[in-house]
């Protein structure tokens, strides 16, 4: 274990995930995604229809896309790791929705050209759910699904 | 054909060559051939003679019992997994409830019963189907004596061990929990015992509710220089770094076998998280096939894991993870006489499951031609102490870890006028003595208690004795609760759990039983989905009310307001009911009304 790593990053403390990213400029309002994705997207009751109202194609089931370090049960409900990588070429996008929260939409990665397409964060889910990888590559839309529980504990073995 | 195939066979260029025959595992002497027992049974049955396990009990060929384990091939796998530290000889009633859902219906593990005993083709009234099932319990427990014991296991690895040179032994875990002294002595009376009984590798569950400081310093202090502690998937919450070595290469005969480690995947969210704060878990199937490529890589001829998964999750690991040539499987405490041949991309892979509570020692011997398996032969030995006698060595360290407490284990606080046993996948009489206490201390309408499958079992007659209280309770988690609960979050609980057991992936799993209720009648299809399994809930004879709040008690619990909140230990309310009723009377089993599982195999 590499506790150097750890100290650097306690003395550096403070920065959260967000913030970088805000930093960065990734989640302006009116920015790439954020205008693509719009307020009615939000309101839907279900996927389908969350994804329908999202843009001009209907995204297609892909096997190119990859969960990774991702669990089936959560160990801890408030910080889910997910992790995903996209095979299909010309990935310009990677965003998580998850099903049951009351945002779905919880993160959007821009990835460059030239960037690997493989992101990882964590989430925060209040119940189990489906999560769903949407991307976007050469201007067409992409998803698949992985059902992540998070369950009451105790009760076992 | 004795081992379960249940791939067909997948081509492979690397390792199709690999002529894998069925184990002709058991050649214990009052075990015919399946295929000859089967037609006994058929032709006895179509002469409508009864085939009636309740005729005598088998009591020949005792001292020849281990007598027909001949050594194959020339590596050997000792295995024993989930012994909860039962040190001492016990009685332990295998389940006849353990259903098996989905793909599961009807294959092992999930067979009880006659069901177990006409797949596995053991004959009944035997040694074998008194140690690999509930039949007729009590009468075959007093013909045939306890179980297990690390004594007589001791006699029985040395008795292998002697006949197959360089033979590792595999310890699955859940090792240092389930005891009195295991708990007090903070697992070191186990640690001492597992160095004694020459444990090669070790990978853990319930091991880890001591701590994650405790572990390191068994791990790091005790174990160094003798006992490898493997685990692919422990690693550090904050950088992903390897807590264990992932898995360790021993030479057998000259030839290498890696030895990988799978600690329970849920460990951190089945026991409460704050005692291995810092350490994530989870199955990392990518992480193990890293792994095991690795291995193979450096020249490993055998790849085993030694896994706490279940053997649910085993069998559907097998199918996605190429490499292995055996799982060695635990946890789901399933005492399956044979193993499961289950194909994959790159072959197939040998799932076993070794039981529990020190009952069975797993012998794989495995043949090893021109660095690559050729062949193997799996069997699951039970464990009887009347038929191994106690190795001196071994029963003198377990008197002097034990002297110490053995005036207070021995007090006798109750006498049980029925039998009293734990497994099956929705209760049991120990536990309903559990649920009885709480409720009558606690003054409260509904109880809960985990649906934990460790704990002995106690014969009609038999006093309880703090000891055994303690086989059935010592955590380090041991507070009773009393909450205010709405109908709602009862119904929410039972969904929960139920869903652990019954989720038609194994993956989705966590094993243990189904939380045990009392007071509370409920009604449950395991075929169900996610939260629409219980179909009905009443107490007193009306529904239960979704807003109305009830006094629950329970114990057990895992989150960490629970141990800042504190609570009577369960023992002790325990103790207490024990001593004032002075006799316990046989238990009725608070059952739910199962829905939908009729025929099931997994369910007498």
């Amino acid at each position: 274990m590499d506790s150097k790593r750890r100290d650097m990053l306690k003395t550096g403390g403070g920065l959260t995930l967000l913030s970088l990213v805000a930093a960065a400029g990734w989640l302006k309002p009116g920015d790439g995604w954020a205008a693509e994705w719009n307020k009615a997207a939000f309101d839907t009751k279900s996927m389908d229809e969350t994804l329908k109202t999202i843009g001009a194609t209907t995204p297609a089931q892909s096997k190119d896309i990859t969960f990774f370090s991702t669990p089936d049960i959560a160990e801890n409900g408030a910080v889910v790791p997910i992790g995903i990588t996209s095979a299909i070429p010309k990935t310009e996008s990677i965003a998580i929705l998850v099903e049951k929260n009351p945002n779905m939409l919880t993160a959007v990665f821009d990835i460059p050209p030239g960037t690997e397409p493989a992101i990882s964060t964590r989430v925060k889910m209040g119940q189990s759910s489906n999560v769903y990888a949407l991307v976007k590559a050469d201007g067409k839309y992409y998803v698949a699904s992985k059902e992540i529980k998070v369950t009451l504990g105790g009760c076992g073995g | 054909m004795s081992a379960t195939d249940v791939s067909e066979d997948v081509a492979d260029p690397g390792r199709v060559a690999i002529a894998r025959r069925s184990p002709r595992a058991r050649t214990f002497d009052d075990i015919m051939n399946r295929r000859e027992f089967l037609h006994i049974v058929a032709a006895a049955a179509a002469a409508g003679l009864p085939v009636d396990s309740r005729a005598a009990l088998d009591l020949s060929a005792g001292a020849s019992f281990y007598d027909g384990i001949e050594r194959f091939g020339n590596v050997s796998l000792l295995h024993f997994t989930d012994c909860h530290a039962q040190l001492n000889p016990s009685y332990f009633r295998e389940p006849n409830v353990n259903l098996g859902v989905a793909a599961a219906r009807g294959q092992p593990p999930h067979l009880v019963g006659e069901a177990l005993l006409a797949h596995f083709g053991i004959r009944p009234g035997t040694r074998e189907a008194h140690a690999f099932t509930y039949l007729e319990f009590e009468k075959a427990a007093r013909a045939y004596g306890q179980i297990g014991g690390f004594a007589h296991l001791a006699t029985l690895v040395k008795k292998l061990r002697a006949s197959r040179p360089g033979a590792l032994l595999l310890d699955g875990g859940d090792t240092w929990q389930g005891s009195a002294t295991a708990l007090w002595t903070r697992g070191q009376d186990m640690v001492d015992a597992q160095k004694l009984l020459g444990v090669d590798v070790m990978t853990g569950h319930w091991d880890f509710t001591l701590g994650a400081e405790r572990v390191r310093e068994i791990v790091d202090r005790d174990f160094a220089g003798k006992i490898d502690f493997v685990a692919q998937n422990v690693k550090t919450a904050d950088f992903g770094d390897p807590v264990f070595p992932p898995y360790v290469v021993r030479i057998v005969n000259g030839i290498r076998v890696a030895i990988v480690g799978q600690a329970f995947p849920y460990t951190p969210i089945a026991n409460p998280r704050y005692f291995v704060a810092d350490w994530t878990f989870g199955i990392q199937e990518e992480a193990m096939q890293k792994v095991v490529d690795e291995a193979r890589s450096k020249g490993a001829q055998i790849v085993v894991l030694l896994s706490h998964n279940g053997m649910d999750v085993d069998l559907k690991l097998a199918t996605r993870v190429t490499g292995l040539d055996a799982i060695l499987g635990g946890h789901t405490h399933d005492g399956v006489p044979q193993g499961t041949l289950v194909g994959n991309a790159g072959g197939k892979t040998l799932i076993t499951n070794a039981g529990s509570n020190g009952k069975f020692l797993g012998v794989l011997d495995l043949d090893v031609k021109d660095g690559k398996l050729a062949d193997f032969r799996y069997r699951l030995v039970p464990v009887f102490g009347a038929l191994l006698p106690a190795d001196p060595e071994m029963a003198a360290l377990i008197r002097r870890q034990r002297a110490p407490y053995a005036a207070k284990l021995d007090e006798v606080l109750a006498v049980t006028e029925g039998l009293l046993y734990r497994r099956g996948n929705f209760n049991g009489t120990a536990d309903q003595l559990i649920l009885d206490a709480l409720m009558a201390e606690k003054n409260a309408e509904i109880a809960f208690s985990p649906g934990f499958r460790w704990g002995t079992t106690l014969l009609p007659g038999q006093g309880i004795t703090i000891e055994h209280v303690m086989d059935q309770t010592a955590i380090t988690y041991p507070y009773v609760t009393v909450n205010e609960f709405t109908g709602e979050t009862i119904r929410t609980i039972l969904e929960d759990v139920a869903d652990n057991l019954f989720n038609p992936d194994p993956y989705y799993q966590q094993g243990g039983d189904m939380v045990r209720v009392g007071g509370l009648r409920y009604s449950i299809d395991p075929n169900g989905k996610m939260g629409g399994r219980i179909t009905s809930m009443t107490l007193d004879g009306k529904p239960l009310a979704a807003t109305k709040k009830y006094k629950v008690a329970g114990w057990a619990p895992v989150s960490e307001e629970a141990r800042a909140t504190g609570g009577e230990a369960i023992w002790d309310v325990m103790a207490r009911y024990l001593r004032a009723q002075k006799t316990i009377k046989p238990r009725v089993l608070n059952l739910p009304k199962v829905e939908g599982m009729s025929g099931n195999p997994g369910m007498a």
